[in-house]
């Protein structure tokens, strides 16, 4: 793969140059000499951070079932992720309305609008793709929702897992924890959403994870059936479905702008839909990165 | 008329209770007959001052005070107090607000237990903080529109009400200051309600006794909250304030909110009501106001007095039960299956869009002959 970078360049001495520079940044920031940085490429690009790799693990999405018990995901555990550059803040209001201006989004239906500058809020998974494509089209930068993986990744101890570490034939068991854990999360929160960076960041520089507004991502909603020694007996996913994170993660219809506050569900719905997206890296990212593995083995030996 | 004895009874008794009733003798005086089952009684009230007294404390809803099912003792004076209090009130989650007009501080107000032939002794407060006239209808008690005519105080006021406790069921009370302000009143949230029960208990149909365990108010309350031009709900320094856009959403007749106690999401979550399987519970619930229809999803009604009155034989076996607006109707139900069961007013809508879903959180063994997951979901064969 590294070759393809060489190729790439016939002004040999060039090359060398330019990987030793973007390596020693690289490097810095890796080692944490210097914070994450802050890209701004255009006025409609977003400030983004770019998550540095680190083993890190979150619970598989999806449902479980063994039996005829719902059980807890497996553990998923990744060693050497790839680096993510992800948006610091989530859409706001006021960026997701210049694409309704432009004609590529349609409105949010926010259920409570707050004061000042807040995330956009009654956005669906579909209207979050609608500005995905727009705000692609209008950067020449490719931007997506995150992945389950992913958003784990970027919020780090933001993440909450949601095993229970109940098995039992008894449904209502796991239920009634069920109930119980997410009462406590949605205890006496305030639901309309604060303004950006009401909640600050963190240990990543990623702003207001986990609070009022969830985040779409691109993860459809499955169920797995797990023999006796864990392993998959069926997989059947369901894209119409799409996974939110936050307080908690919890299945939304794509379509759904708004979750509902007073539900006869069981169970607290998420107070408010909104998102943050995350930049593909160019292709010749991956190469670098390689480089800089070999390169600082190699230093530090 | 048959009644003579009773009244020569009365008035001789009436001097001792002059010697001690005070200001209380004139509301003693004007308080008209009332009928009995037992024959009709004329004239002023009895001598009480024989009659043992009791002061009970009232508590917030869902929870009722202490009571006795069965009355081991004779009939008595219940005396309790309710301090109306105008205040805003927080709504639902997104921090809607409502001027709402209480009976101690929560809609509902406090549900208040007696037995059959009990006196109830009120003490209404209308603290000088309040800025309105406001009174009490009891649907318990008989005349003076209920006790709405003896009633009428303004701020810095307190009138104290007794009534005989003549009919066992579940009873609405709500204001009822006169006119226009009467539905507004009650759609402020003024109202609550009164349980009577039988001095022998409540019965089934057969006479057989039946008992719960725990007794949990509902009042179901809608709400009729102004937008402003941009479709969000507005909010007012006092009830006052908001009258007149108020009742422009009120004769709409379609409530912005239909919530249990208060608030939407006041009995879910970590306010969610609690029992066990094999546990019964009783369940009151009014409206003051507006039709609503209690089902239990997961469970039942074992037996239902939906309009609430115990004379009547209960209803068993019920899906969901109507209880028509100013009415009080009561539930009783054995938890057979654990788990979390909703409460709702099965017009859905109302139920999830308005507000009006309750959960009970119920502990216990899963009986699997009851029910049971022959197969997990799992793709379709084929
Ligand atoms: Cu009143």
């Amino acid at each position: 793969m590294t070759h393809t970078v060489a190729h790439q360049d016939k002004t040999a001495l060039l090359v060398p140059i330019v990987l030793l520079a973007g390596l020693l940044a690289t490097i810095a920031m890796q080692t944490g000499a210097i914070r994450p940085p802050v890209v701004t490429t255009s006025s409609l690009a977003p400030v983004t951070v770019t998550i540095a790799p680190r083993a890190y693990s979150y619970r598989a999405p999806g449902e479980f079932v063994r039996g005829t018990a719902t059980v807890d995901g497996p553990l998923v555990t990744v060693d050497n992720p790839a680096p993510i550059e992800i948006m610091k803040y989530q859409v706001s209001a006021s960026d997701y309305d210049r694409c309704v201006a432009y004609g590529a989004c349609k409105k949010a239906e926010p259920r409570r609008r707050g004061l000042i500058d807040v995330p956009v809020t009654g956005v669906s998974f579909n209207d979050a793709n609608e500005y995905a494509k727009w705000l692609s089209e209008k950067t020449g930068q490719t931007w997506r929702l995150p992945t389950i993986g992913e958003w784990a990744f970027a919020a780090g101890s933001k993440a909450r897992d949601h095993a229970l570490d109940i098995e039992t034939k008894d449904p209502a068991e796991r239920w009634l924890a069920f109930y119980e854990r997410e009462a406590k999360l949605g205890a006496n929160a305030l639901a309309t959403p604060s303004p950006i960076g009401t909640f600050g960041e963190n240990e990543y520089g990623v702003v207001d994870l986990a609070e009022t507004v969830w985040e779409w991502t691109a993860t459809c909603g499955s169920r797995t059936t797990l023999g006796q020694a864990d392993e998959t007996l069926t997989y059947l996913d369901s894209c119409g479905v799409r996974l939110l994170e936050g307080r908690h993660r919890t299945p939304m219809n794509a379509f759904v702008r708004d979750a509902q506050g007073g539900g006869c569900t069981i169970g607290a719905p998420p107070d408010n839909l909104g998102f943050r997206l995350v930049r593909e890296r160019e292709w010749w990212r991956a190469p670098l990165d390689y480089a800089v593995g070999l390169l600082t083995k190699a230093t530090s030996n | 008329m048959d009644g003579q004895d009773k009244v020569e009874v009365s008035r001789r008794t009436l001097l001792g209770a002059a010697a001690f009733a005070g200001v209380f003798g004139a509301v003693l005086a004007s308080v008209p007959a009332q009928a009995e089952e037992a024959g009709v009684t004329t004239g002023p009230a009895p001598d009480l001052s024989a009659l043992p007294r009791k002061r009970v404390e009232l508590l917030k809803p869902p929870f009722v005070h202490p009571h006795e099912q069965i009355a081991t003792v004779g009939p008595q004076v219940v005396e309790f107090q309710l301090v109306i209090e105008e205040k805003q009130l927080v709504i639902d989650e997104y921090g809607t607000t409502v001027p709402a007009m209480t009976f101690n501080g929560s809609v509902p107000g406090p549900l208040m237990v007696v037995h059959q032939d009990d006196y109830v002794e009120l003490t209404l407060v209308n603290p000088d903080t309040n800025t309105m006239q406001h009174n009490i209808d009891f649907h318990a008690a008989t005349g003076a529109l209920g006790g709405g005519g003896l009633t009428l105080i303004n701020p810095g006021e307190q009138v104290k009400l007794r009534f005989k406790a003549t009919r066992p069921g579940v009873f609405v009370y709500h204001c009822a200051p006169g006119g226009p302000m009467i539905p507004w009143h009650v759609v402020s949230g003024m109202n609550g309600a009164i349980m009577v029960l039988p001095r022998d208990g409540l019965k089934d149909g057969a006479g057989k006794p039946l008992k719960y365990d725990y007794v949990y108010y509902v009042g179901e309350q809608d709400f009729y909250v102004p937008k402003d031009a941009d479709g969000n709900f507005k909010t007012y320094e006092s009830a006052g304030d908001g009258y007149a856009d108020m009742l422009e959403v009120m004769k709409t007749l379609t409530p912005t909110h239909e919530v249990f106690n208060g608030a939407v999401g006041a009995l879910t979550g970590e306010n969610a009501m609690t029992a066990n399987v094999g546990e019964t519970v009783l369940i009151v619930h009014s409206q003051a106001n507006r039709d609503t229809r209690p089902h239990l999803i997961g469970g039942h009604g074992d037996h239902v007095w939906a309009t609430g009155k115990f004379n009547n034989p209960p209803q068993i076996d019920l899906e969901t039960w109507h209880i028509p607006g100013g009415c009080a109707g009561a539930a009783l139900y054995t938890f057979l299956q654990p788990g979390v069961y909703a409460y709702v007013n099965h017009n859905l809508i109302e139920a999830v869009e308005l507000g009006a879903t309750a959960h009970f959180k119920v502990g216990g063994e899963w009986n699997d002959d009851l029910m049971t997951q022959v197969q997990a979901p799992t793709p379709i064969d084929g």
